[in-house]
């Protein structure tokens, strides 16, 4: 209880002062999930949307992998992005282990998974809606992904917040692809689990906190930039 | 002048649905100009039927023949449903979207789209959500909608059946007016009134097959089989 209060304190403390050391693993942590968030959510919602209006005979495998890769667990994801990124690995010559863009690319497969499924979910409900109109007005299917992708951004906004969701609480995976190098690839989570092997539990809990009100506040702010838009009643 | 999508010719059309028919076999041609009204009792077709001219049902194969190309004749149609779909935009938006899918400008389709709503009669709701309309507000959007890309063919299923008098007044002057300038007409219907104002020839379905159909004064002052007599008193169909 008493870690638990220190831990306010100093989590208070931090960010009155404006640390700097907080403010730059916090920036790195949103810019790390936020980038695999906008990444991931444009490559998931139209793979959602296409896989929700088209009829193929692997569609229910599709599907099945689809969910099953929703559970991929992100510590063997960074084992093998690791391993392709390594030196000796087929994109070693990159050079991008351990810079944050490995991490983004490792957040990028475990919440992909998530944020498709999600929308096909949602936009296979508005295509049972539209699906007579959108083949009566002789549409293209790109004009229909374009259409439910836009009418179903509400939802669609929903399934991306869950992927950055997903992508700023991991630590396992941008553990071993980052290697958490001070200044370079330490974020919020991986300087969480640092400080507690330290045994710095105050300090650990405060960044646990800013973490949180991190998570939360993108949130707000993602709903209230959908709900400043006149049609976002929807 | 193009060269029109009609007539249509059918030679046995079917549909079926869980191994049941429920339409065919139809045999007919429709041809180029009027207003054809579909009547008959609920469950006969009509929907059916209505759906499958249009392409939205699957049916026998090669039994519709058209006079263009599959693409040409898809184009140049447009269906009002029973129930209204609506998208999840405003009217405006909602009305201008065939204009939009068919490469128009935003400003453009708007205002077209904003000409439309007036002419049904929507002009005081053009910024609402399509969908908190009443059931006649959609059904009168789903017509402005329908209309605004000026279709050669028009199918219309019961477009009056949420409306008061006096809209379905209205419609129907747009109806008559959109027959003018050209557009074929065809629509089901459970008012035996509107069927006598707009149709020029009527067809009568029962349990799936045309049980009569013929020019509209002939089809309603010497109906030939007792069915239809008996539909057109109101009785009990035999
Ligand atoms: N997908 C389907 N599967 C099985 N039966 C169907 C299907 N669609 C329609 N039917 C049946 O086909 C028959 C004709 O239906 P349809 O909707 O064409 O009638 P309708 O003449 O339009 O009736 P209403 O006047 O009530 O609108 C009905 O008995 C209906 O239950
Ligand atoms: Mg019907």
């Amino acid at each position: 209880m008493n870690d638990i209060l220190l831990g306010l304190a100093e989590a208070a403390r931090l960010i009155v002062s404006f640390d700097p050391e907080l403010i730059e693993i916090t920036l790195r942590s949103l810019q790390v999930s936020v980038g695999a968030m906008v990444i991931a959510s444009a490559i998931g919602l139209p793979f959602g949307a296409w896989l929700a209006i088209n009829r193929f005979r692997m569609r229910r495998v599709v599907i099945a992998l689809l969910n099953a890769l929703m559970g991929l667990p992100p510590v063997v994801v960074g084992l093998i992005v690791y391993i392709l990124l390594s030196r000796s690995g087929p994109f070693g010559v990159l050079g991008l282990l351990f810079t944050p863009t490995a991490m983004v690319i490792a957040q990028v497969i475990i919440i992909t998974p998530l944020i498709a499924s999600i929308a096909h979910q949602a936009i296979r409900e508005l295509w049972a809606d539209y699906h007579d109109l959108l083949i009566s007005l002789n549409t293209t299917k790109s004009q229909r992904i374009r259409a439910l992708l836009w009418d179903g951004r509400r939802a669609l906004l929903t399934a991306s917040l869950a992927g950055f969701g997903r992508a700023i609480g991991e630590v396992g995976a941008i553990m071993i692809v980052g290697g958490n190098i001070d200044h370079a690839t330490r974020v919020l989570t991986t300087a969480i689990a640092l400080e507690t092997g330290k045994g710095e539990f105050a300090l650990a809990l405060a960044l646990g906190f800013v973490l949180i009100a991190l998570a939360i506040a993108v949130n707000f702010a993602m709903h209230a930039l959908s709900r400043t838009e006149r049609s976002g009643r929807w | 002048m193009v060269a029109s999508i009609l007539p249509l010719h059918l030679t046995g059309l079917e549909v079926h649905r869980r191994g049941k028919r429920l339409l065919g076999p139809v045999s007919m041609t429709l041809k180029g100009d009027g207003t054809t009204v579909i009547i008959g009792p609920n469950g006969s077709g009509k929907t059916t039927f209505l759906r499958a001219l249009h392409g939205l049902e699957r049916c026998t194969h090669d039994a519709a023949k058209w006079q263009a190309d599959e693409e040409t004749v898809r184009a140049r149609q447009a269906f009002v449903f029973q129930s209204p779909i609506m998208m999840r935009r405003s009217v405006q938006d909602c009305i201008a979207y065939p204009l939009i899918l068919a490469g128009q400008g935003k400003t453009n389709a708007r205002a077209a789209a904003a000409e439309w709503a007036e002419r049904v009669g929507l002009s005081a709701a053009l910024t609402r959500p399509a969908h908190v309309l009443s059931g006649g507000e959609k059904q009168k959007l789903a017509l402005a909608r329908a209309l605004i890309r000026q279709p050669e063919l028009l199918f219309l299923d019961e477009p009056c059946a949420n409306l008061d008098g006096r809209s379905t007044r209205e419609i129907e002057v747009i109806l008559a007016d959109a027959r003018q300038s050209g557009t074929r007409v065809v629509m089901s219907t459970h008012d035996m009134g509107q069927a006598r104002r707009l149709a020029d020839d009527v067809i009568f379905l029962y349990g799936g097959l045309i049980h009569e159909a013929g020019p509209k004064d002939a089809f309603f002052s010497a109906p030939k089989t007792p069915e239809t007599r008996a539909f057109l008193n109101g009785d009990l169909l035999p």
